[in-house]
């Protein structure tokens, strides 16, 4: 049984390129099933071409750009500043880790010192903004596995840290509040106490959540052995974040190439060894109360001061000539910012190391002969976030 | 003089069956609006609350909606089976009802094999899906079909054995006896003899009707909508109102044949039908926004390695002891 629906002409197959070289395998028991750009748990655009037979996935390949919005390209047209506000855009989620990977290559690029303040304020806002990313992706994945409410107690939650800094940052999803040098607007008392009772808010529900979900038997059941990645498949594929760390290796760009003040905060790396979704998930957990210790100290040990330093650059600021490479820890992984400068007022090349795409990558080969619920299992405790992964 | 008269069986089939019909359509308005409450009660969030006071015009107001959708059928699906499906899906509902005692004399046809009835065409629903499934030309909805197919033919079996074993106690698949064996009180309905049934039937009863958690066929984060994912307007609005059915029906059977039907503690009467009915069907809410979906084969294996020798020793066991004591 070939699949081809009597009603399509070659032609109009031919149109597409993934569904022509797609076609089904030497055993003719397969169908050619399109997982995407239109799915309710690709979350976005992402489309998987999948060959199944049955439920079972025989092969698996992401078909990827329906997102693409030349980020990178964008850099060479915008000065440096003006530039600033696409990194928002670029993970939705975790906005503020993509604004201070590239004022983080910025500062590296023309050696501008930070005041002290400004280390801690984005320290702060930065975590909280990490608690946001996590919780969204928790609540998406439960609903990728079919119980509807956990999302709405997540967004209950994520709605304090939203209020909370929309206050300095002037914006509550896509955020471009770091400087080359600092950050935009200083916080207040009313910010630092909000935090910290966010903190102790948000234990008592992680409590509630381990007891309603992360030991509910059937989401055990779904979990745990599915989809395991080894840490050789994560070398070769460059995964990074969770992801890693699910797999057993320590690896978080805050401990591993410390940048900013964080090797002052003690928090830990939680790792599971198991390497399937389980210990993805329990990892993504356990980082929401690490998260919840680092917003803690530093709220506790802010310093006063400057929040930005004098002769900060302006819109017109001209770089030096070279290169530099900066990278934090992402809600996903290691996010990367790589500028080449010629001297002008506008990057000459900016690389963005997205840790969405590599950690993607891993899909295709995780899953041969798996079902297909668990085909969204994975996906989801992968934590994808399309437009990260097209730019 | 040979004046020609109708039977009265027939007036009481007609009169009843527009009943039944007029049951079904407001029971399923009212039931939408219920669960949409209690949805939002759970998500911390008070649901519907825009149409009317508290929202409960929102249902009339979505089904309104529903009926002036437009019809479209998607190329390349087999026009005869792809609308023959919803009306499969919906018609039986009306023979469920049929020997249903909702009250002491609410019966529209009293059948001597009432409870066998309802079962034999409960396995209607099976073949809608699968003609849904295979007439809309669309491989999700192959898939969503394969499942339920596999899902209701298993759970199908347990379900019969648990309520078999009732019958056997009772030597009657007449309802109405079924419920004239049991008393008014609590601890003199079937429940207490056949707890091990009970809990069997209401756990395949949620897999037949395919609520969550075991909503595999139209599991809407794996297969977008499963075998109804081609259907637009009342299309789709006739499964949907043969679910909500259904559920009503495998309630209101478990009511009969376990709870004692309509009889209460005070006042005897229908009203006890329906309060039993609904606090079964809000047992049947609680899980579907509870509990995340399980994996299709976690389902089977659930079904023929626990439901079904269970049920199989539970029926041994009352066959026994029926035939000693």
């Amino acid at each position: 049984m070939t699949e081809t629906a009597p009603f399509f002409s070659d032609a109009d197959l031919a149109g597409d390129f993934y569904t022509r070289r797609f076609q089904p395998g030497p055993s003719e028991n397969t169908l050619i099933l399109n997982m995407g750009p239109q799915h309710p748990s690709t979350h976005g655009v992402l489309r998987i071409v999948l060959e199944v037979d049955g439920e079972y996935i025989v092969r698996a390949e992401p078909v990827l750009g329906y997102l693409h919005r030349m980020h990178e390209r964008m850099a060479e047209e915008k000065t440096y500043l003006q530039y600033l506000p696409n990194m928002g855009r670029v993970d939705y989620l975790h906005a503020l880790a993509w604004n201070w990977a590239f004022v983080g290559a910025v500062e590296r690029l023309a050696g501008i010192e930070v005041p002290e303040r400004a280390e801690y304020i984005r320290v702060i806002t930065t975590e909280l903004n990490r608690v946001a990313s996590h919780l969204v992706w928790w609540g998406a994945y439960l609903l990728d596995l079919g119980a509807f409410t956990p999302i709405l107690y997540a967004f209950e939650d994520r709605e304090w840290i939203l209020d909370l800094l929309q206050t300095p940052t002037g914006a509550r999803l896509t955020y471009s509040y770091f400087r080359p040098g600092g950050v935009a607007a200083d916080i207040d008392k009313e910010f630092l106490k909000g935090a910290k009772d966010f903190a102790v808010h948000m234990r008592d529900r992680l409590k509630m959540y381990k007891d309603l979900v992360t030991d509910n038997i059937i989401f055990r059941k779904r979990l745990e052995g599915i989809g395991p990645i080894s840490l050789d498949m994560c070398r070769r594929y460059g995964a990074t974040g969770p992801v890693v760390r699910g797999s057993g290796l320590a690896y978080d760009v805050r401990r591993a190439e410390p940048y900013s003040v964080y090797d002052r905060f003690e928090f830990e790396i939680p790792t599971t060894g198991s390497g399937d979704a389980m210990g993805r998930y329990r990892v993504r957990m356990e980082e929401l109360e690490q998260s919840l210790r680092i917003i803690e100290q530093a709220v506790d040990s802010i310093p006063e001061g400057e929040i930005r330093v004098k002769g900060a650059p302006k819109v017109k600021w001209k770089a030096p000539a070279g290169e530099a490479y900066f990278a934090v820890e992402g809600g996903r992984g290691k996010i990367g910012v790589h500028l080449v400068s010629d001297g002008s007022n506008r990057p000459y090349r900016c690389k963005l190391r997205a840790p969405g795409f590599s950690n993607m990558s891993l899909f295709g080969e995780i899953a041969r002969g798996i079902l297909l619920a668990d085909a969204v299992a994975i996906l989801g405790s992968l934590d994808l976030v399309i437009p990260e992964m097209d730019r | 003089m040979g004046s020609f008269s109708i039977p009265v069986e027939l007036i009481r089939i007609v009169v009843g069956v527009v009943a039944i019909a007029a049951f079904v359509a407001l029971n399923a308005i009212i039931l939408v609006y219920l669960e949409r409450k209690v949805a939002g009660h759970i998500q911390r969030r008070p649901g519907p609350f825009e149409v009317g006071p508290h929202g409960i015009l929102q249902t009339v107001a979505d089904a309104l909606k529903l009926v002036g959708k437009q019809l479209i059928k998607p190329a390349g699906a087999d026009a005869f089976l792809f609308w023959l499906a919803p009306v499969l899906g919906f018609l039986p509902i009306f023979l469920f009802f049929l020997p249903m005692p909702f009250g002491p004399v609410l019966t529209t046809l009293e059948v001597p094999l009432g409870l066998l009835l309802i079962l034999a065409f409960a396995g209607l629903n099976v073949l809608a899906i699968c003609i849904a499934g295979w007439g809309s030309n669309n491989k999700w909805s192959l898939l969503g079909a394969a499942r339920g197919v596999a899902q209701s033919v298993a759970y199908e079996i347990p379900l019969l054995l648990a309520l078999l074993a009732v019958v056997f106690m009772k030597g009657s698949m007449n309802l109405s006896k079924i419920i004239d064996s049991q008393g008014a009180w609590p601890w003199q309905w079937n429940i207490v003899l056949q707890p091990l049934a009970f809990l069997i039937y209401f756990i395949c009863a949620i897999a037949e009707t395919n609520r969550a958690p075991f909503d595999l066929p139209e599991a809407e984060s794996e297969l977008t909508a499963g075998f109804h994912t081609e259907y637009s307007g009342m299309g789709f609005g006739l499964f949907f109102l043969a679910e909500y059915a259904n559920m009503v029906v495998v309630c209101a059977v478990a009511t009969t044949v376990f709870l004692g039907g309509w009889k209460g503690p005070f006042f005897s009467g229908s009203w006890w039908f329906l309060a039993k009915v609904y606090l079964l069907l809000m047992l049947m809410f609680w899980p579907r926004w509870t509990y995340p979906r399980v994996r299709f084969d976690q389902l089977l294996n659930f079904n023929w390695k626990w439901l079904m020798p269970l049920a199989l020793a539970n029926l041994l066991v009352t066959a026994f002891i029926m035939k000693v004591g």
